[in-house]
């Protein structure tokens, strides 16, 4: 006997505890459980971001990249040359590429589920959601990395944000918020569609209406009427102006509390929805 | 540390008519199963026969069709977080994360199982050793064999100290030394005190572990009871002999007769015998008393009932199995 009972000397086993009395067990994870698991899970996702740096493709390279490509080329013919586009474009570089990002967190969490871990995770005494919020917290760094280098490379290119340091913190804050939120539309997409394909295209879908018919790289004012009225209800075009208001004034506008107001409905939303077809598909 | 008594009150599992369809198909058609504390219980069955879909079920991974489970006596519909809390669940495919290492996934179910960080580490170092994974922990699974998944699978589903454990297929795929390996793991849990339910296509392995075994067929349960009573049901094993000398057949087969009062069969050209043993035990004896008389052999085999002999005998056709599947590769 002595060989096998060595896991933790001194403490009950589990057995004897629930020969003891099974049905005295907890029937739900509690809040703090449910934070718990869920931060071990972001340590997991964020171990595997470690270990396959080429998913950080999309946030290293596609930023810098569209910053310069952008500037240059829609620069002179939208705002009459590169410097003066930039204010326009870098929140908006800032909004795509947290979009990009947070579509990778969709097709990621489709491609997981497929492997046998996750049947693991769904036989723990964990909370269903804590598999779903672990990665999503860990895309934080994903988001945080792809704001930076933006902004990063539109310092370089000379753009000067008149909100200061204290504006560019809070449009940084405002762009991490944005991606976490909108991740769960994707997330979403992720527990719905059969494959990790699917998910890509229906992504690609859902992501280029939201960037481009926005605010994002054009004045609003400059598109027919019918787009304008789109554009102006695209939640991406709050958060746009939202973050052009903190980066380039400093200032706390209505859009800033439009932009996060809904980002907490698409919260409230599609993670209601993914953890109720992730427990589901059990 | 708990005995292993069965009559403590309540069974481990309690099921009554479990069904589950998957369109057409009725994967599992009217299970009933019930396990006592402290034993092993074999759930023996050809590819496709339902075993994994009846365990997931049990394990709250598929919600039932129809019927009713209780695990320790929880009911499984009604509180699948208590259910979760007392089983340990290894999967016929491992369900470990690639992408960590052999360690990092102990500390990380640790760390979900509601261990402090320290205690996450100790456990795992503490499993690491007890299944000989420690030259391994930092080593990427990818590379690992498939008795070390196995092995690893097995320690993540120890963690909590479950009291409970569903093995799905635990050595299909395994090489024989790893596959003895296995079953001696599995012995040392039931010496713990825990109850196993595990699944298997072989019947020599529902022989070495299991205390009952139940046999499934196309969903439904066609046969019940110890290892012994079931062979019994089908007959018997065989020895298979081969003499040096074939002129020594006649001499042999006396001797047979004089030890087991069965009639063997021949190949006398090639100096072969076949004799048939109601106790594969008695093989031996066999053997010593034609060392006396000083007739050599030059092979000997004990040839046992197989799962597709016991098929035969219970349900009239054989483990036709339409779609075999690569042995360890994930099929989903
Ligand atoms: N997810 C699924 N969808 C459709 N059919 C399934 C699914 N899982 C299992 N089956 C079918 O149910 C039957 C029983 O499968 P399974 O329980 O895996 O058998 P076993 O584990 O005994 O090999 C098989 O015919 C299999 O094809
Ligand atoms: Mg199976």
């Amino acid at each position: 006997m002595t060989t096998t009972t060595t896991l933790t000397p001194g403490e009950p086993t589990v057995t004897a505890r629930t020969l003891a009395g099974a049905r005295d067990l907890p029937t739900r994870p509690s809040v703090r459980e449910t934070v718990s698991q869920s931060l071990a899970l972001a340590w997991r996702a964020l171990l595997k971001m470690r270990r396959n740096p080429e998913q950080l493709v999309d946030v290293t390279f596609q930023p810098l990249l569209f910053t310069a490509m952008f500037a240059y080329i829609f620069g002179g013919a939208i705002s009459g040359s590169v410097s003066d586009y930039l204010p326009l474009l870098i929140p908006g570089i800032l909004a795509q590429t947290a979009l990009t990002a947070c579509m990778a967190t969709g097709i990621q969490l489709r491609e997981d589920m497929d492997k046998g871990v996750f049947d693991r995770f769904k036989s723990l005494p964990i909370a269903r959601i804590a598999p779903l919020v672990g990665p999503a917290v860990a895309d934080l760094v994903r988001y945080g990395t792809a704001a930076t280098l933006t902004i990063l490379a539109g310092l370089a290119m000379g753009y000067r944000p008149a909100g200061g340091l204290l504006g560019v913190v809070a449009g940084w804050l405002l762009t991490l918020v944005a991606g976490w939120s909108l991740a769960w539309i994707f997330t979403w997409l992720g527990t719905v569609a059969r494959s990790a394909q699917a998910v890509q295209g229906i992504s690609m879908m859902v992501m280029f209406p939201l960037t481009f018919l926005s605010n994002a790289f054009v004045p609003a004012d400059t598109l027919p009427g019918w787009l304008q009225a789109f554009v102006r209800f695209n939640p991406v075009s709050h958060v746009v102006t939202a973050v052009r208001d903190l980066l380039n004034s400093g200032a706390v506008t209505g859009d800033v509390g439009w932009a996060l107001l809904g980002c907490a409905l698409v919260v409230a939303v599609f993670g209601t929805l993914s953890v109720r077809t992730y427990s589901r598909k059990m | 540390m708990t005995t292993n008594t069965t009559s403590q009150r309540g069974a481990a599992v309690h099921a009554r008519g479990l069904v589950k369809t998957f369109g057409r198909v009725r994967a599992v058609d009217g299970i009933d199963l019930d396990v006592h504390r402290g034993e092993v219980f074999g759930v023996l069955g050809p590819n496709g026969a339902g075993k994994t879909t009846t365990l997931q079920m049990l394990a709250t991974l598929l919600p039932m069709d129809g019927g009713n489970a209780e695990v320790l006596g929880v009911d499984v519909r009604e509180h699948p977080h208590v259910v979760r809390q007392l089983l340990g669940v290894t999967g016929q495919y491992a369900s470990v994360d690639e992408n960590l290492t052999a360690r990092e996934n102990l500390r990380l179910f640790g760390r979900l199982l509601g261990l402090s960080s320290t205690q996450a580490r100790s456990t795992a170092e503490d499993l690491l050793g007890r299944f000989g994974l420690e030259d391994a922990a930092d080593r990427a699974i990818a590379k690992f064999s498939g008795g070390m998944r196995r092995r690893l699978d097995l320690a993540a589903s120890l963690i909590s100290r479950p009291p409970l454990i569903f093995l799905d297929e635990p050595t299909t795929g395994l090489d024989p030394r790893t596959r003895g390996q296995m079953w001696d793991t599995i012995r040392e849990l039931v010496r713990d005190g825990c109850t196993v339910l595990l699944t298997t296509q072989y019947l020599d392995e529902a022989d070495q572990l299991a205390d009952r075994v139940a046999v499934i067929d196309q969903g439904r349960k066609v046969a019940e009871g110890t290892p012994d009573e079931l062979k019994s049901q089908v007959g018997s094993s065989s020895l298979q002999l081969r003499l040096v000398d074939p002129a020594h057949t006649a001499d042999a087969v006396e001797v047979v007769r004089g030890l087991v009062a069965e009639q063997p069969t021949l190949t006398p050209e090639a100096g072969g015998i076949t004799v048939p043993l109601a106790d594969a035990n008695r093989a031996a004896d066999v053997l010593i008393g034609l060392r006396q008389r000083d007739l050599p052999i030059s092979s000997a085999a004990v040839h046992k009932p197989t799962l597709d002999e016991v098929f035969l005998a219970l349900t009239g056709h054989g483990t036709e199995d339409t779609r075999p599947e690569p042995e360890m590769e994930p099929t989903r």
